[in-house]
């Protein structure tokens, strides 16, 4: 009851989607029936052309000639028809996919980061791509199937029943055995599909994690297990795909089998019936005709109701995407950021995840203008959070985080961002030449402004040294960088855009110490007189902050410069000391 | 496919009863619109009742027949496919894991796993259609018109001509659209790129306020997809109407023919019915000739893909086996570098040069260096991931390249950078690195690897499940077990390679120390980037650009060497260094 609800929901959804189209889809609806029409004609005129031929010195030729030329007009008519409601359906098909799919990318730029963050990417990835695309299988051939096939087997029944009604009833009467038995299969060879999908996905995450870190498994010489645990999970798919295999496809031929059936029905009454002049050879011959498209659409139909009722589940599994909530928009009112001088005050900041699980509680912190902020901690303390919070990319559950004395949530998210210059661990780079990568932040920035902030960076060195210089494609994933160079990238990527105050998050992280040494100069030529917060693990890194925060368990624990915290003699010195910790 | 078609050969018996079967169906349903035409000729015409019924009840024995071989043919035709992938699959994955570092980089593991699933599906599903209908369909055709040859020849020509014109067409409609439909699969691809892209760059994208020309660019490959697609679309909406005019009009001359014939007296009007009859079976089987052949070109182009990873080689074969090591006495050095060389597969440039150096047994190396300077690369010559290209190392007193793979690896532990687990409990993943670890063995193992206390705390300890990529741990715990896992085994030689990256620096020192306690015999390689850890080695590599800038304990190499000099006073100013 649930899920048939659900499924009415989404077929809402669907059609609010496929009204844009409207005029296309009444097109379409037209051009099937013109062709079914047609199409149900046709045997009618090959029957009245075979009455005409009964034996030799009996065949009227003008007759028949008049028939053959109504005919080749029909065949015409018919395939025109048929071309232009396939077009149409196109059409529609996949401009509502792409509408889905517009929709569905545009939610993905405005969720909140919470939503990325704690969602698989590869299940979003396989709603946008995966699922709409057998969405669009499941409306295409729902548009050309589903409406010609009921067209036709209305249609038909209404040829057959004004030829003859008793034959038209035998009919009528063996055809639903076929739709009983396609249902009945289908209804045994569920749990045997769906035993099999499962050992398939069993399967797919055993081999997802052997050939997926090949490298350790043939480190631990574990290939022998892990090749007698594959083929124990392969010998149980064979049996279940043998099953799921074998029970599906009978479901062919037995509804083959009830054609026959028709076949010989119609084949019998109707021989009978022409003994007594019931009706024609001609007729017979069309009937006959008939009884092969009329159960056609049966078979058909109920593989296009499978086929509508996974496109749904698919469709259904886009819209969640679509329907989820976005992040809270800009107040019409907000403010505009501008050039910001680099105030920022968080006050009684509160925050977590998940609301079991306490993270940051009432966190103040006051940052002049210009200051450098250093964030320190064990892993998990909370540090990257707060970098998080900064820049908005959550909102704080309790107390507010102000830049230049205005609440952050009261201004735009772009004008805030604008003010931030962000370097993180992650080195995410797009798939492009290492150009567009620098000029992402500024795309019109001179190709001066690029080498200058390349060259700041660091980056330009090894860049120099590419076969293909600044033009260089960066494979998915950066694949054929090593991740220092990507780190540099990233550094060049906010060189060049000299925002106003700076947040890295471990930016240095994956850069040896000699090159980091270099960077920090170019850093501290950066950050001259921009507010900029350091995340770092190398404490060495940090020592120059104007004031260091050392973060544990959410909480700033203690503050103050690299001196005052190493006489203080608490965590920090501990931390500080372990690093020149002897064997 | 050639290739792998000698995986069918342990169903050679399904592989031919399974069409023949569907032949005799086939055979079967031919004969129906014959049987028709007498009961038309006969029956209807001299009025012969019983006769109709005879017939009619032939044409339902017909029908049980053809179902009961259609069935039998499914049966052998399902066996052979299924048994035919299972087979294709586990050799494959066989082969894969036998493929070395090198082939793995080239190749790329997600491709890999691609072709192990979804790409041998698609085979399987071929193999199974391909017996169950690819000789079903051709047979048909040609068995209509060999039919209509039988009732009559002048008739029969009009199948002769109007066939090899619905084969030009159905067939110029695939040849077109086929190539057509892989670049829509690239944009389709892009699409996907696209997608990817803005989930795992969510922050920077939004950091640089980007989302509007990310979705402009997502829209052109979103258009750019649709538009393919509709023209794809616009070309195969041809094959419906193309067939039908042809068939149909075919029809027209059919019965134009039969009528000139039944004039002449050469043919009845049941024939020309059952001419009539064979024309549509035609059509029928013509639009499944057609869908049989996609698939089919599907699961070809899938076959390719999966002949090229057999057609990849492992470049590295495992040796005949070292005679069997003995105790070595001290004098006889652990490992040995003799002036290696190494360049990566597909790199212009060497990544290691000249490479020379001795460790003892017992001795802690530690190898330290900038970004790219070849550090990894030099220890995972050791366990022989990659072969060096010149020069040679030996283990033991034997040349690595001697042992059996099995042998080797077994002496050897190693933490690679990234800290990888497996599904399964934390006891599971450590017996990884000794099958028959008891509890005690592993403890110690965690004990020194600074891991005992979070384990413990865990409520169920050991048997704690570790979800898959070991989500549900911090980046520092999951280190640790990798750590863990390698001493299980108690190697002979360990190997972190910045493994301890995650660990602040007085986890790090106490990691170190209890490794040292934990066995004095085990020669141990740390590779880092931080000085701290690795100055209290027994021999400091110092590895610039490939090349050795200097070897030696931590206070010569400070007296000596610039390189190290540099990285070390870039961590430890020089007035903290002193105090």
């Amino acid at each position: 009851m649930h899920k048939r609800f659900k499924h009415k929901q989404t077929i809402k959804k669907v059609l609010s989607f496929l009204k844009k189209y409207w005029a296309l889809e009444l097109l379409s609806l037209l051009f099937a029936a013109v062709s079914v029409i047609l199409t149900l004609y046709l045997p009618i005129l090959t029957g009245d052309a075979v009455d005409l031929i009964v034996a030799s010195g009996l065949v009227d030729f003008d007759g028949i000639m008049v028939i053959l030329i109504k005919m080749v007009i029909v065949i015409a008519a018919t395939a025109l028809m048929q071309w232009l409601m396939n077009t149409c359906n196109n059409r529609i098909t996949y401009s509502v996919v792409r509408d889905i799919r517009r929709q569905a990318f545009d939610k993905l730029t405005k969720l909140p980061l919470k939503y990325v963050d704690s969602h698989p990417h590869g299940d979003v990835i396989s709603r946008i791509v995966a699922d709409v695309d057998q969405f669009s299988d499941g409306l295409l051939m729902g548009f050309t199937q589903f409406f010609t096939g009921v067209m036709t087997i209305l249609g038909t029944l209404v040829f057959m029943v004004s030829i003859d009604f008793w034959i038209a009833l035998v009919v009528l009467l063996i055809t639903p055995v076929s739709l009983f038995v396609a249902a009945f299969i289908s209804k045994r060879t569920y749990s045997m599909f769906k035993l099999q999908s499962e050992t398939r996905g069993e399967l797919t995450a055993h081999i997802d994690e052997m050939i997926g870190q090949q490298k350790i498994v043939q480190a631990f010489g574990h290939e022998k297990e892990a090749a007698e645990k594959f083929q124990e999970i392969n010998r149980r798919l064979q049996s279940s795909s043998l099953k799921a295999t074998f029970f599906s496809s009978i479901t062919n031929p037995a509804t083959r089998f009830v054609n026959g059936l028709v076949y010989a029905g119609v084949g019998i009454t109707g021989a009978l019936s022409a003994i007594y002049g019931g009706i024609s050879v001609g007729q017979l011959s069309a009937f006959l005709n008939y009884a092969n498209q009329y159960t056609k659409p049966f078979n058909e139909i109920s593989g296009v109701v499978t086929e509508l009722q996974n496109a749904l589940t698919c469709a259904a599994r886009v819209f969640e995407l679509i329907e989820e909530e976005p992040q809270t928009p800009d107040a019409p009112d907000a403010a505009v950021l501008k050039d910001a001088r680099g105030k920022v005050t968080l006050d009684r900041v509160s925050f977590s995840y998940r609301p079991d699980v306490r993270l940051i509680e009432n966190l103040n912190l006051d940052v002049k203008p210009g200051q450098r902020i250093a964030i320190v901690g064990p892993t998990g303390c909370g540090k990257s959070t707060v970098i998080n919070l900064l820049m908005r990319f959550y909102d704080v559950d309790a107390g507010s985080i102000c830049v230049d004395g205005i609440d952050i949530r009261e201004m735009t998210r772009r004008s805030l961002r604008e003010n931030y210059g962000m370097v993180l661990q992650e080195t995410w780079l797009k798939n492009g030449t290492i150009r567009e990568n620098i000029l992402y932040g500024k795309p019109d920035a001179t190709e001066e402004e690029m080498l200058r902030a390349s060259k700041e960076s660091y980056a330009h060195s090894f860049i120099r040294r590419l076969p293909q210089g600044y033009d260089t494609v960066i494979t998915e994933d950066g694949g054929n960088l090593s991740q220092g160079q990507k780190q540099l990238l990233c550094i060049a990527r906010v060189m060049l855009c000299l925002p106003p105050m700076l947040i890295l998050d471990e930016a240095t992280s994956s850069i040896d110490t000699r090159t980091e040494i270099r960077i920090q100069k170019a850093f501290a030529k950066l950050m001259q007189g921009r507010t900029s917060f350091i995340v770092a693990h190398r404490l060495s890194t940090i020592k120059e902050a104007d004031r260091i925060l050392v973060m544990r368990d959410g909480k700033i624990i203690e503050q103050g410069t690299h001196e005052e915290l190493l006489a203080e003699n608490g965590f920090y010195a501990e931390l500080y000391n372990s690093q020149f910790a002897v064997m | 496919m050639g290739k792998l078609l000698h995986y069918l050969k342990a169903y050679t018996k399904e592989s031919i009863l399974g069409p023949l079967f569907k032949l005799l169906e086939a055979s079967f349903e031919l004969l129906i619109p014959i049987v028709m035409a007498h009961i038309i000729d006969e029956g209807i015409n001299n009025k012969d009742m019983p006769y109709i019924l005879k017939l009619g009840a032939v044409i339902i024995a017909l029908g049980v027949i053809g179902l009961v071989c259609s069935i039998t043919a499914q049966y052998f035709a399902a066996k052979a496919a299924v048994g035919f992938a299972t087979a294709l699959r586990y050799d494959l994955f066989c082969h894969i894991q036998s493929l070395s570092y090198s082939e793995m980089d080239t190749i790329g593991t997600s491709t890999l796993i691609t072709r192990m699933t979804s790409d041998i599906n698609q085979v399987q599903s071929g193999v199974n259609l391909v017996l169950r209908l690819f000789l079903r369909s051709p047979f048909i055709v040609f068995g209509a018109m060999v039919m209509a040859f039988t009732i009559d020849v002048k008739a029969a020509l009009v199948f002769v001509v109007t066939i090899p014109l619905l084969s030009v067409v159905v067939f110029g409609v695939m040849i077109i659209s086929i190539p057509l439909y892989r670049k829509v699969q690239n944009r389709l691809d892009k699409v996907l790129l696209h997608t990817r892209e803005n989930l795992s760059g969510a922050r920077v994208i939004r950091a640089f306020n980007k989302e509007e020309d990310e979705k402009k660019d997502f829209e052109a490959a979103n258009d750019a997809l649709v538009k393919g697609q509709i023209f794809v679309g616009k070309i195969s909406a041809l094959m419906n109407p193309l067939t039908y005019v042809i068939i149909n009009v075919a029809l027209a001359v059919l019965i134009w023919t039969g009528a000139w014939q039944v004039e002449d007296g050469v043919i009845s009007q049941g024939q020309v019915v059952a001419l009539v009859s064979y024309m549509s079976q035609i059509l029928v089987e013509l639009v499944k000739l057609a869908n049989l052949i996609i698939n089919i070109t599907k699961s070809l182009a899938c076959a390719k893909r999966i002949s090229a990873v057999f057609d990849t080689k492992p470049t590295l074969l495992p040796g005949s086996g070292a005679g069997q090591t003995q105790e070595l006495s001290d004098d006889v050095p652990e490992v040995v570098f003799e002036n290696v060389s190494f360049t990566y597969a597909n790199a212009s440039e060497p990544s290691l040069k000249g490479l020379s150096f001795t460790v003892k047994k017992g001795q802690t190396i530690g190898i330290i260096g900038g970004t790219g300077s070849g550090k990894t690369s030099l220890v995972n010559l050791i366990p022989r991931f990659y072969d060096a290209t010149g020069g040679r190392i030996l283990i033991g007193g034997h040349p690595v390249s001697q042992y059996t793979f099995e042998q080797l690896r077994k002496k050897i532990g190693i933490v690679p950078q990234k800290a990888v687990l497996f599904k399964g409990t934390i006891a599971e993943n450590l017996r990884w690195g000794k099958a028959d670890a008891t509890q005690k063995e592993m403890e110690a193992a965690l004990c020194a690897a600074q891991a005992l206390d979070f384990v413990r705390d865990k409520d169920k300890g050991l048997d704690t499940i570790i979800l898959q990529g070991g989500s549900n741990l911090s980046g520092g715990q999951r280190q640790r077990l990798t750590i863990a896992r390698a001493l299980v085994r108690r190697p002979e030689i360990l190997i972190l390679d910045d493994s301890a990256s995650a660990l602040d620096y007085a986890t790090d020192a106490n990691l170190r120390r209890a490794i040292k306690n934990l066995d004095k015999a085990m020669t141990v390689f740390i590779v880092s980037q931080r000085a701290a850890s690795i100055w209290h080695a027994d021999q400091i590599i110092v590895l610039d650009d490939g090349e050795v800038a200097g070897i030696g304990t931590h206070e010569e190499l400070l007296k000596t060497c610039s390189v190290y000099q540099e990285i070390y006073y870039s961590q430890f100013p020089k007035e903290v260094a002193h105090a």
